[in-house]
């Protein structure tokens, strides 16, 4: 069965000037997000998850930012668009929600004011009528009295309730695409809970696709039909959720699923410390030759130290890994 | 609906009002601020209600009572053309705080904009404002003020806009600074996520995220304005007479100053006052509004 995909990245390098040299951030990944699903991207921090999220939304800053490649959005190639043509899909058509529900509220806005903000900047209609928009996104992520809170500063609201109008905001315009970054990395975990069932439901109501990024892999579980593994810069593995967590096949997605604590699980042999994936990321600005993962992979064989692994498909998944060659 | 709501307003209105107080109770806890203030509002009340506490011209000579000491009738003497001083300096304090208003007015009007721009859009346009500033900012104020009046003029209006003008880099860099903050901030990333235009994002997003500073220096630059248009005064290069200013004043009771000292000596208070006041009205903003001290 083919879908039909609604946002496709090809080849996508983002390059950042920087005093040292050139840094490659994100290094040719390519990604098709289906009408409806959920993308999982996982990663450690730093390997570009969200820099690939802020590439199609053009948010960076160019110089000294450089992006290539191609980002197409319903046919239309975010890349080539002027600013006043990217701004119109900004908050729109896709819309995004950052990790930190603590600072991506403004404090001396209210809630209503900035998600009003959004309505009207998108849909062309006056104060009032945003207003009372706002005050039904505020009800539909399920803030108690909305038409209250509506009138209160960010700095009156818990973390949750933040994370919640931030949601509403990215959500008041029904984009078609909403970008996750680790939306409740900040939050504790009955919050969390709650945030995954909240955007699960919006997602049905609103039917919009969603790229979750995360390095949190209970959330991919819980939410994602595909997932991507990123590493330093490249997309390492792309699997459906079920196959990921059942025989992962990348080393680096190997290691990342042994690192999480079970309870009732039993350690490796004498061990009794938690599983962990040994060396640090290396520094961007020093790739290492061949797999870029080589000097951390417990499963390393001559030839990957030489040459760049190939993409190679099995069973209907994608590993960049010479294993499997 | 309208039960729940009820209390809800309430709470709202409390919590902002507790904002308030709390500034408030900070600010009156503050004795040196709390002082400084006292001194402005005496200030303001002197030059609003100046005709009603000094009815009578201030400039008006009397030469047959010049350089007289204080006594019941001229509680602070006379001046050489038998002026009261006390009648001059009520008066004179609407000029100097018109001066304060003007050059503050004028160093926001140019700086504020300036220094925003500069700090949100970077690269060569931030380039191109700073090496201005070093450059105005490479003079010492002063001499920058006297170096403007030597080309636009003396009088009131030049006064302001020289003393204004080079009060403006100093705006300039502390709004640059302030905004260069501010726009890494994830809720203007957040704004800019939602398409919001730049116009709007430096207006509504970083101009009010700024003003705390801005409304701290506001109050330092006047005393600031005062000393700078009181320095021209004296040099004769300032407001001139007959409109009584204090500076003036300061520099023709100069030439008494061995046998009739009270003919400077209260325009030099007035004016040690007025900036004292300022300053510790600015200091004690400061520590109202600098979030680093905020509970």
């Amino acid at each position: 069965m083919k879908q039909e995909s609604l946002l496709s990245v090809i080849n996508l390098r983002t390059r950042f000037h920087i005093y040292e040299g050139m840094v490659t951030a994100v290094d040719g990944i390519n990604l098709d997000v289906y009408r409806g699903e959920t993308l999982g991207v996982v990663g450690e921090s730093g390997c570009g998850k969200s820099v690939t999220a802020l590439s199609i939304l053009r948010l960076l800053a160019t110089p000294p930012a450089e992006i290539q490649g191609m980002i197409l959005f319903e046919d239309v190639n975010l890349l080539e668009l002027n600013l006043d043509e990217i701004r119109r899909i900004r908050g729109n058509a896709i819309s995004m929600i950052f990790q930190e529900p603590m600072t991506s509220l403004n404090p001396v806005l209210t809630i209503g004011e900035q998600i009003s903000e959004a309505i009207r900047l998108h849909q062309g209609v006056d104060r009032q009528e945003a207003w009372s928009k706002a005050v039904e996104m505020l009800q539909m992520v399920q803030i108690p009295s909305p038409e209250m809170r509506a009138h209160e500063y960010p700095h009156q609201l818990s973390g949750g309730m933040r994370q919640r109008a931030m949601i509403a905001m990215a959500l008041s315009c029904h984009p078609r695409l909403l970008l996750a970054d680790e939306p409740t990395t900040a939050l504790d975990v009955t919050i969390q809970a709650q945030i995954v069932d909240l955007m699960e439901r919006l997602k049905e109501e609103f039917d919009t696709s969603i790229v979750l990024i995360t390095h949190n892999l209970g959330l991919i579980a819980e939410m994602a039909k595909r997932v991507l593994v990123m590493y330093m810069g490249k997309v390492v593995e792309e699997a459906p959720v079920e196959d990921l967590f059942q025989e992962p096949l990348h080393p680096y997605t190997q290691g990342l699923l042994e690192s999480i604590p079970w309870i009732g699980k039993k350690l490796k042999t004498g061990r009794r410390q938690l599983q962990e994936i040994p060396g640090i990321v290396p520094s961007l600005l020093e790739m290492p030759e061949g797999c870029r993962f080589h000097p951390r992979c417990s499963r390393v064989m001559s030839i990957c130290s030489k040459e760049e692994p190939p993409l190679v498909q099995k069973d209907g998944r994608w590993v960049l890994c010479w294993l499997w060659k | 609906m309208t039960e729940t709501t009820q209390p809800q307003a309430w709470r709202t209105q409390r919590s902002a009002d507790s904002q308030l107080k709390r500034n408030w109770a900070k600010l009156r806890r503050n004795k040196a601020a709390l002082f400084g203030g006292i001194l402005i509002l005496i200030y303001f009340i002197t030059a609003l209600l100046a005709p009603v506490i000094f009815p009578g011209s201030p400039s008006a000579p009397n030469l047959m009572r010049s350089l007289e000491r204080p006594s019941f009738a001229n509680p602070l003497g006379t001046d050489e053309l038998g002026r009261t001083i006390l009648g001059r300096i009520i008066y004179g304090s609407r000029v100097s705080l018109l001066i304060a208003i003007g050059v503050v007015f004028v160093g926001l009007l140019v700086g504020l904009p300036l220094g925003l721009i500069s700090g949100y859009y970077g690269g060569k346009v931030d380039f191109g404002i700073q090496r201005v500033t070093d450059t105005m900012l490479a003079f010492p104020g002063f001499l920058l003020a006297l170096a403007l009046v030597a080309v636009l003029g003396v009088g009131l209006k030049n006064t302001i806009i020289s003393v204004g003008i080079s009060m403006v880099p100093i705006y300039i860099r502390l709004v640059r600074g302030c905004t260069l903050s501010v726009r890494e901030q994830t809720y203007v990333e957040a704004a800019r996520a939602v398409g919001t235009r730049d116009r709007i994002i430096l207006l509504r997003h970083i101009l009010p995220n700024v003003m705390a500073p801005v409304t701290i220096q506001t109050s330092l630059g006047m005393g600031t304005a005062i000393l700078f248009a009181a320095g021209l005064g004296f040099l004769g290069l300032g407001v001139q007479p007959p409109t009584p200013e204090w500076g003036a004043m300061l520099g023709s009771g100069r030439a008494y100053l061995f046998n009739s000292p009270h003919v400077a000596t209260f325009p030099g208070i007035a004016i040690f006052l007025a900036v004292l006041g300022f300053n510790l009205a600015g200091d004690g903003l400061r520590d109202v509004l600098d979030p680093r001290f905020r509970l």
